[in-house]
């Protein structure tokens, strides 16, 4: 941003003073994430940068802590639970909230402003609150400490995600394209496969991933609702930094950030392609 | 229509044959986790498959949880779990609750090598009809032996800022705090629950805590202590005595043990009701709680066996070869002064001292 | 009379064009109704659930049915006891409680409101059998002195009922005296409040500083070209979706005692090895970790508003003379208001409910209301008074809801127009 040349001092100095602000926040944004990684490397069971870490000594670092997590049984478990849980947790809402939103969609839905509060509940009420009302209730229907139970609470909390996104995909859309389509002899499965599957993909891809890291980051209704036997990533982490924290826990937090890395690029690039699609369409 | 009949039935066939070849039963035992759970797999389980093929055992690492999960799971009527390891309170907790099975110990237990009855055995640490104990442990203070001026000799020493500077570690809830409060503070010890059961008992203790509450680390898990020793963040810290155990023989961190007052409590099994195998527990439990067993789980862990009998059998460490009675918190040289938990007592006024304590956290 | 329309079927256009309605309203209804279903079996039941458990007492009238029928009669304000048939009563269903090991549980219950029952029900399980025949009083009252308590009594009485707001009176640190009225509980006994109190204002302190922290960046994103702002803004999503435990355990490596940013500023000499400052496992660590964790919550929505922002509008009030902070203040920050009010309310409401972090990195005085709840669920097994809390703390946040819909609604329409 090159200031006009016109610019008075005092408004140099408090644009580089808000640049400098800004600056800080992102490092205090991204610096925590970015310290874990070396750290996961260290050769000593500390949180703490050695002497030989800091002179680039090869021998400060190791990879210990990944062997730990690649080894233990514990974590292997974690990491499966983790997927099982969040693959099945984001098929049951990306069908269910797709299915939904089109609905929602619709120009005649009755009752929408409530149906969609009552949809998009879950991920309004506080989590520890959804974790101890589940636990009480699935309770009584036998699912507690079951896989089954931990999708299903799961998938309640993700199917806002694909609502709004997929909800979103569908606003402003014309649906004189439809009638068009059937005008001309398109039928209903047509129109559907070759109009309203290439709009609502990206946003139901896009919905799916935001259901998935709901899952496979959630903890606390995993430890209320969970057993020992449905112990996720997350929950292995947090019961590690209760007990001991050893620096396997960094390890596993460096993989987790590489997860999120590939997730969110993944969903930078729907972003666009939905923005290209979109911009197809409206010119 | 007749063949598909019979693919069905060579199906079915195949299914039976196969559940017949796995005629197994998976016994799921919940416990601690860690090393914990490793002596119990090295002393009761791994010997006890040997012998019974047909037995596989799970280990469940939720115990916890346990009494949360397990009232749930009994509301629902659907228990999935086949033994829980608890501590004696939980025990006794959950036998009030209808949620374990009530054990007739002479019936269901083996007798001792001696002939003596599995109760007698047993004695007073029979606290419950529902559990059966395996071991004594005591929760107990460590000390830095290279930072204090002089060895630590009693627990009022803890309470002692200006002789011992320092921070402390004590356990975040008011069990065991409060009655070292009230010993230090010159409450005989035979009354410590008398003076508890009023509000100005609980009052006094908690003034007596407040002389060292600014250089007080609370912790809330058993591990907590052994790592703040470790790294000198404390001088002094109470933790179970097996953690100190492993810190000072495993980790040979310069730490003493603080026996004076030491406070003795009992973790067991209990059998939760709904278990689908219950014949197969009681079968197992009859073997894994019997004299030896008992006396083998102190080869890996130490803590004491609940047994009488047992005592005399306890050898040496499994892998540091360093003869275990002399760590145990029953050794006569360690038990000069000690507390027994007392059961009713916290299991009447628990709720009611943890708000008051929680208020004064707060303070 | 005008000749009327029909459509292609021969119908009347307006009846078919009702119908043709009617059936597209159903396929939406049937379009949405399988989510609703699920959300109202998994998610909503259990919320409905906790609201009856916060006010269940039926196991009090379930297991004792003979005494709370006689007890009624009694007059809890005399200091007489209550009379031999309530004795009787209450000899019977322990009596038969007994066989199912019922009775316990319901000393468990009231042990909650008045400490001793427990053990006194425990004890009764055992020993009243040994009463064969009444009168029944004079023997309880030798066998157990605490029968003779017309305290004891007093609660059981209180709580005859299948339904109580007793765990509700609890969680606003009140109890039942013996008038039958409610009163606060002494103040060394007072502690839901003052959590609920702490949740809110730290709720509020770390909206308040995501929003300090939070509206420079987003002003930042929103006025430079796309093409940096969609770079930047990968610094915000990052964390953003990054696991709120890895998150948390970042800032335990750096800010404990033996952490990154003490060994650094030791290495400064900015402190001493014996100096090092205490930043976590109090109030300090939690907030700072949960201004983190919630920045982006409130970045996000901020930016959202801002990019719809047209510059022209800043421009125009600075060309007509206005200092450019007037211009700023007057003209543009109004304008951001839906912005924070969007990212003020999502990071409070997610502040509020707050478990694991403060579980984690709260110490002492860094846990919410949240980390109680949690503890009456998993280790005093109080699972009323954990209901009620989680309804009163669920209140608090739709209170929340309403408040957003009636301030920063009008003005977004104020400003919309």
């Amino acid at each position: 941003m090159a200031l006009p040349s016109y610019t008075s001092v005092p408004e140099r100095i408090w644009h580089y003073l808000f640049i400098a602000i800004c600056a800080a926040v992102f490092l205090f944004l991204v610096f925590p994430l970015l310290v874990i990684i070396p750290l996961s490397f260290n050769a000593v069971p500390f949180f703490t940068f050695t002497k030989e870490m800091l002179a680039f000594d090869l021998s400060g670092y190791s990879l210990r802590w990944y062997e730990d997590f690649f080894t233990n049984p514990n974590w292997q478990g974690a990491v499966r639970n983790s997927f099982v849980i969040a693959i099945f947790a984001t098929l049951l809402s990306t069908f269910f909230g797709t299915l939904a939103a089109l609905g929602l969609s619709r120009n005649h839905m009755p009752y929408r402003t409530l149906i969609t509060s009552l949809l998009i509940s879950p991920m309004i009420v506080p989590l520890i609150i959804s974790a101890a009302g589940m636990f009480f209730f699935y309770s009584r229907l036998g699912l507690l400490g079951s896989h089954i139970g931990v999708i299903l609470a799961h998938a309640a909390l993700g199917t806002p995600f694909v609502v709004i996104t997929v909800t979103a995909t569908l606003v402003g859309f014309d649906n004189s394209l439809i009638c068009a389509a059937s005008s001309l002899g398109a039928t209903p499965t047509q129109i559907f496969c070759k109009i309203i599957v290439p709009l609502i993909t990206p946003g139901v891809i896009s919905g799916a991933l935001l259901a998935f890291i709901t899952s496979f980051d959630e903890v606390v209704v995993v430890l209320f609702v969970g057993s020992f036997r449905q112990r996720t990533i997350p929950w292995q982490m947090f019961s590690g930094i209760r007990e001991h924290i050893s620096p396997t826990i960094l390890a596993v937090a460096t993989l987790m950030i590489l997860i999120s890395v590939i997730l969110l690029v993944a969903l930078e690039l729907l972003r666009r392609r939905t923005e290209r699609i979109r911009g197809i369409k409206e010119s | 229509m007749f063949q598909r009949s019979a693919i069905v039935a060579s199906a079915l066939l195949g299914l039976s044959v196969a559940a017949s070849a796995q005629a197994e039963t998976e016994l799921v035992v919940v416990s601690w986790g860690g090393a914990y759970t490793a002596s119990q797999q090295n002393a009761y389980h791994d010997p006890y498959m040997k012998t019974n093929s047909d037995i596989k055992i799970i280990n469940d690492d939720s115990a916890g949880d346990a009494v949360a999960k397990l009232r749930a799971m009994n509301e629902a009527g659907n228990v999935s779990w086949d033994l829980v390891d608890v501590v004696a309170a939980d025990a006794i907790r959950l036998c009030d609750e209808g949620l374990a099975e009530v054990i007739d110990h002479d019936d269901a237990l083996a007798p001792a090598p001696n002939g003596m009855s599995a109760s007698q055995d047993f004695g007073d640490l029979l606290v419950s009809e529902c559990f059966i104990p395996q071991i004594v442990y005591s929760t107990v203070f460590g000390y830095r032996n290279d930072l204090v001026p002089e060895p630590m000799t009693s627990v009022c020493d803890v309470f002692d800022l200006a002789k011992f500077p320092g921070k402390r570690s004590l356990e975040k809830r008011p069990i065991n705090n409060l009655e070292w409060a009230l010993i230090c503070d010159g409450v005989d010890p035979a009354g410590v629950y008398d003076a508890l059961a009023t509000d100005a008992g609980v009052n006094r203790a908690l003034a007596k805590l407040d002389t060292i509450k600014g250089s007080v680390i609370w912790w809330e898990a058993g591990a907590q202590t052994p790592q703040l020793l470790a790294d000198g963040e404390v001088v002094v810290g109470s933790t179970y005595n097996g953690r100190l155990f492993a810190l000072i023989e495993e980790q040979k961190q310069p730490v003493s043990m603080l026996w004076d007052w030491q406070v003795f409590d009992l973790d067991g099994w209990i059998v939760p009701k709904g278990t689908k195998n219950k014949a197969e527990v009681m079968e197992y439990l009859r073997f894994a709680t019997d004299t030896q067993r008992l006396a083998d789980q102190a080869k890996y862990i130490s803590y004491g066996p609940a047994r009488k009998s047992s005592a005399p059998l306890i050898g040496k460490h499994a892998s540091l070869g360093i003869e275990m009675a002399p760590h145990m918190p029953t050794d006569p040289n360690n038990s000069k002064t000690t507390l027994l938990y007392n059961y009713e007592f916290w299991a009447d006024n628990r709720d009611d001292i943890d708000v008051k304590w929680n208020a004064w956290l707060m303070q | 009379m005008p000749e009327q329309i029909l459509s292609a079927g021969r119908m009347p256009l307006k009846k078919a064009l009702a119908a043709s309605q009617r059936k597209d309203k159903l396929t939406a209804f049937l379009m949405v109704a399988p989510l609703l279903a699920f959300i109202l079996i998994t998610f909503l039941m259990p919320i409905v659930d906790m609201l009856y458990r916060s006010v269940d007492n039926s196991i009090v009238p379930e297991t004792l049915p003979r005494t709370v029928v006689a007890i009624e009669e009694w007059n809890p304000d005399t200091t007489e006891l209550p009379s031999e048939a309530v004795y009787a009563a209450l000899h019977a269903d322990i009596a038969a409680a007994s066989e199912q090991r019922t009775h316990t549980r319901v000393g468990q219950r009231l042990n909650y409101e008045n400490p001793g029952i427990s053990s006194l029900f425990r004890s009764a399980g055992r020993k009243l059998k040994t009463i064969k025949a009444g009168p029944y009083k004079e023997a309880m009252i030798a066998q157990d002195k605490r029968w003779g308590d017309t305290d004891k009594w007093r609660t059981i009485q209180t709580f005859s009922k299948s339904f109580t707001w007793g765990y509700f009176v609890n969680a606003f640190d009140g109890r039942f005296n013996n008038a039958g009225g409610i009163e606060l509980r002494p103040e060394n006994e007072r502690i839901y409040m003052f959590l609920m109190w702490r949740t809110v204002v730290m709720s509020l302190t770390i909206t308040l500083m995501t929003l300090l922290l939070g509206f420079p960046i987003a002003y930042l994103l929103a006025i430079v070209p796309t093409r940096i702002s969609n770079l930047l803004i990968i610094l915000v999503l990052l964390p953003f979706w990054t696991s709120l435990l890895v998150r948390t355990t970042s800032w335990i490596a750096l800010l404990q005692q033996q952490g990154v940013v003490n060994d650094f500023l030791v290495l400064l000499g900015l402190l001493s090895e014996d100096g090092r400052l205490v930043m976590m496992y109090n109030s300090t660590g939690t907030m700072i970790a949960m201004t983190h964790i919630l920045l982006p919550f409130m970045v996000l929505p901020l930016y959202s508003v801002m990019k719809t922002i047209s510059p022209s509008y800043m421009r125009a009030a600075i060309s007509l003379g206005a200092h450019p902070w007037r211009a700023f203040w007057r003209i543009y920050f109004p304008n951001t208001i839906p912005g924070i009010g969007a990212g003020g309310i999502l990071v409070f409401i997610l502040a509020t409910g707050y478990y694991i972090t403060p579980a984690l990195v709260g110490g002492n005085d860094g846990v919410f209301i949240s980390n109680r709840i949690a503890y009456n669920i998993s280790l005093s097994l109080n699972w009323g008074l954990a209901a009620a809390l989680s309804v009163i703390l669920l209140a608090l946040v739709m209170v929340m809801f309403i408040v957003y819909d009636n301030i920063v609604g009008i003005n977004n329409i104020k400003v919309g127009s």
